[in-house]
């Protein structure tokens, strides 16, 4: 993984210095609170109902297990004990002080780690595949070129004070595991006709209130254009971007106010002026940095053992759900599920933490990766310590063989903790997998996701899930609407509202009845979301509404 | 009180006047996008009474609003000469659109952006475009709510020239200038990005 030189290292701690500086600055009452917002922000410091919330950048979701081990330190000497991991790869700390949010930032500065654009109007962490580097299908991996954009736009001077927050997303494989569509900008590597990486570039897709798949604005862009191409399209979204809304201000209004067209023509011209400019990326520096992203030392010749433990049924589902193909012979990826029942989505102890990055130094080469499913992942363990790891994992509730099922719940920290929220998520998601918690149906009902959001901002990716459930408020009590038929990945769709919205106790019923709906009318093998794709929603409105005599 | 003016990185005194729009009642989105602020209003601001009544001095070294020079371009051709006019811009008017009867920018000795709101990260661009796409060369300020946290953005935009809100200490504000030593990305004041500056 990227390692910091001088250059890095300096910029980080003097992003601390700056930082305490301003928090001074504001305790002692010389910015205002409104002054003081947008810089707090912008080091990932949120005011939440109970305490601040501090979010620390996990750049594209890829941790060392000397990282991992100081974020359970932390977690430890100023949180409660867990940390929050989060659908942008990065993980929150709920209950730290104010005036030890310097001290973190120093601390986590030692381990080449920050907060900075973590929240605020600005370019967020650049996200990614958690199986970038690994997985089978992959074509380029996208990591280095994710290292070379966390770069540059690192206090990218320009775009400090955008009309809204932007995030990009990169994918480098067959299938996109990154929702590139589902981002302001989103980069597809590729291999063109010359056999040379190239670049396909969605713009103006994104969640939140308004749901929107992205537009191809750049069918193939060479690589070494690919910092001034984002930059020429970031100028015009700064520029001509709705700054009196801010439910209208993200990129995606604008492309769909001037159609993508005139957005284009806007783009390339001012493109024209930085293209081969200095921010154009040489052969070098594309080699220096995908340098620290070359191969660890795999083994050859891993004999399998796994048929040795043929007969343990709870290792099987394990193996099946948990571990993922890999492009090494003898060797998988494992995810740890952070979706047991009766824990929160997303939260991991400073145990289970420490857990993780003690498997991940045995198993494989010290790495971790972070899932915007909200999960652990280890990348590269050899086959035939599968079951040795599975049994240390499972002293610490890391081997729920939950993964791509209905109870893999993504869910962002809702109305518990955040104070955007109209609803909660956390309970929800909580009743659901209790009532789910056979994992032999789970396993019959197969490959779904279930996603939560406990407001439009949509954290908890609510339109993609094939459920998607979003926390609405209506006269001050809390409430919950169901959508159906959402997906992620290539074939991204948004799914479809199937009517009014219910309370927090019916919930667990409402998904008992889909499911119910979708076990009776399948075809043989077939998945929730294709069922749904189908047969439309009106068979699953008939069963929740008609049959409780509610009107539709 | 000493001046609030930071040239380069220095407290200087302010040798111009700032010729201000004659106020109207009006309420004008001007936090709207350019592309949306006509349709949300169907009203252009400054307004051509604005533009008509605004009163500036006949002699002396004065910024005026855009469209109030273009307004006067004719009858200002000499003090324009003599370098006694700069102009200033809003965050949502284009260059683009009015370039061809400003010209060539840089007959202006300042160009000046008004920054309604420290969040309004529109002067960034304009500063980047200004330097690098029209080539603007003299003295690019900023003015209005410019405090100590935007200073180092500013600068890596191309200002070097910072008018610091009335309350605030110019002197406290000029640190901000030196938040980062080594930044990584290629911008207007320092062209070349970290990798080709740095041994990496």
């Amino acid at each position: 993984m990227y390692k910091y030189d001088h250059v890095d290292q300096k910029i980080v701690d003097e992003r601390v210095e700056q930082y305490q500086n301003q928090l001074n600055r504001f305790l002692s009452k010389k910015l205002t609170a409104e002054e003081f917002r947008p810089l707090r922000l912008q080091n990932g410091l949120y005011i939440q109902r109970h305490a601040p919330m501090l979010r620390v950048a996990i750049p594209y979701g890829l941790l060392s297990s000397r990282q991992l081990i100081k974020l359970a330190d932390i977690s430890d000497k100023y949180d409660r004990g867990y940390g929050h991991f989060s659908t942008r790869q990065n993980i929150q700390f709920n209950w730290p002080k104010l005036e030890d949010t310097p001290l973190i930032l120093k601390e986590l500065a030692q381990v080449e780690m920050h907060a900075i654009q973590t929240s605020g109007n600005c370019i967020r962490n650049i996200t990614t595949d958690q199986f970038a580097g690994v997985a089978e299908d992959e074509i380029i991996d996208p990591r280095y070129i994710a290292e070379i954009l966390r770069q540059w736009s690192t206090f990218h001077p320009e775009f400090a004070l955008l009309p809204r927050k932007f995030k990009i997303a990169v994918t480098g494989s067959k299938k996109d595991r990154a929702l590139v569509q589902a981002h302001d900008i989103g980069l597809e590597f590729f291999i063109n006709k010359d056999k040379e990486m190239a670049i396909k570039v969605w713009v103006g897709g994104g969640l939140g209130r308004t749901p929107v798949i992205g537009s191809v604005i750049k069918a193939e862009l060479k690589w070494e254009h690919v910092l001034t191409y984002c930059e020429a399209i970031l100028r015009v979204y700064n520029l001509y971007g709705r700054r009196d809304n801010m439910y209208k201000a993200r990129i995606k209004i604008l492309v769909k106010a001037l159609g993508i067209d005139a957005f284009k023509e806007l783009v390339e011209d001012e493109w024209k002026y930085i293209k081969d400019g200095p921010n154009t990326i040489d052969q070098q520096e594309l080699t220096r940095i995908k340098a620290f992203f070359t191969e660890p030392d795999y083994k050859i010749n891993i004999k399998s053992n796994l048929e040795k433990n043929k007969n343990e049924k709870a290792f099987n589902q394990w193996l099946s759900r948990c571990t993922h193909d890999h492009k090494k012979n003898g060797y998988r990826a494992v995810t740890f599920s952070l979706k047991s029942t009766g824990s929160a989505p997303g939260d991991a102890t400073s145990s289970q933490m420490k857990a993780v990055a003690q498997l991940a130094n045995e198993y494989s080469f010290g790495e971790i990766r972070v899932s915007h499913e909200q999960n652990l992942i280890l990348a590269d363990v050899e086959e035939n310590e599968l079951y040795n790891l599975w049994t240390k994992a499972k002293e610490f509730h890391l081997v729920t063989p939950n993964i791509g099922l209905l109870t893999d719940i993504i869910c962002c920290p809702g109305g518990d903790f955040c104070s955007l929220a109209n609803a909660k998520s956390i309970p929800i998601s909580q009743s659901i997998q209790e009532q789910f918690n056979d994992m032999d149906y789970l396993h019959d009902i197969g490959d779904l996701n279930l996603n939560i959001s406990g407001c439009m901002n949509a954290c908890g990716h609510h339109h993609v899930g094939h459920i998607g459930i979003l926390g609405v408020d209506k006269d001050g009590s809390e409430w919950y609407q169901v959508t159906l038929g959402g997906n992620q990945g290539n074939f991204a769709s948004i799914g479809k509202v199937i009517g009014p919205s219910f309370s927090a106790e019916e919930m667990p019923v409402i998904i008992k009845k889909i499911i119910e709906v979708y076990v009776e009318k399948r075809n043989e093998e077939e998945l929730f979301i294709d069922c749904v794709e189908r047969l439309g929603i009106d068979p699953f409105k008939k069963k929740i509404y008609v049959q409780e005599n509610i009107k539709i | 009180m000493s001046s609030q003016l930071i040239i380069d990185k220095e407290i200087a005194n302010d040798t111009w006047v700032i010729v201000e729009l004659p106020k109207i009642e009006q309420v004008i989105k001007m936090q709207a996008g350019k592309v949306v602020a006509f349709k949300l209003t169907g009203e252009e601001y400054p307004t051509s009474e604005q533009i008509k009544n605004t009163k500036f001095p006949t002699s002396g070294k004065i910024i005026l609003p855009m469209k109030v020079f273009m307004l006067h371009q004719e009858s200002l051709k000499d003090r324009l000469a003599k370098s006694e006019i700069g102009i200033w811009l809003l965050t949502h008017e284009e260059i683009h659109s009015n370039i061809k009867k400003l010209g060539n920018l840089n007959c202006f000795p300042l160009i000046s952006i008004f920054v309604e709101k420290f969040a309004d990260g529109r002067v960034f661009s304009i500063g980047s475009q200004l330097r690098n796409k029209y080539k603007f060369k003299n003295e690019l300020r900023a003015f209005g709510d410019v405090l100590r946290d935007q200073l180092f953005f500013l600068k890596r935009s191309g200002f070097n020239s910072y008018l610091i809100r009335k309350d605030r200490d110019a002197k406290d504000a000029i640190q901000g200038l030196d938040d980062f030593t080594n930044p990584y990305q290629g911008a207007s004041d320092i062209e070349q990005p970290a990798w080709k500056r740095n041994k990496r």
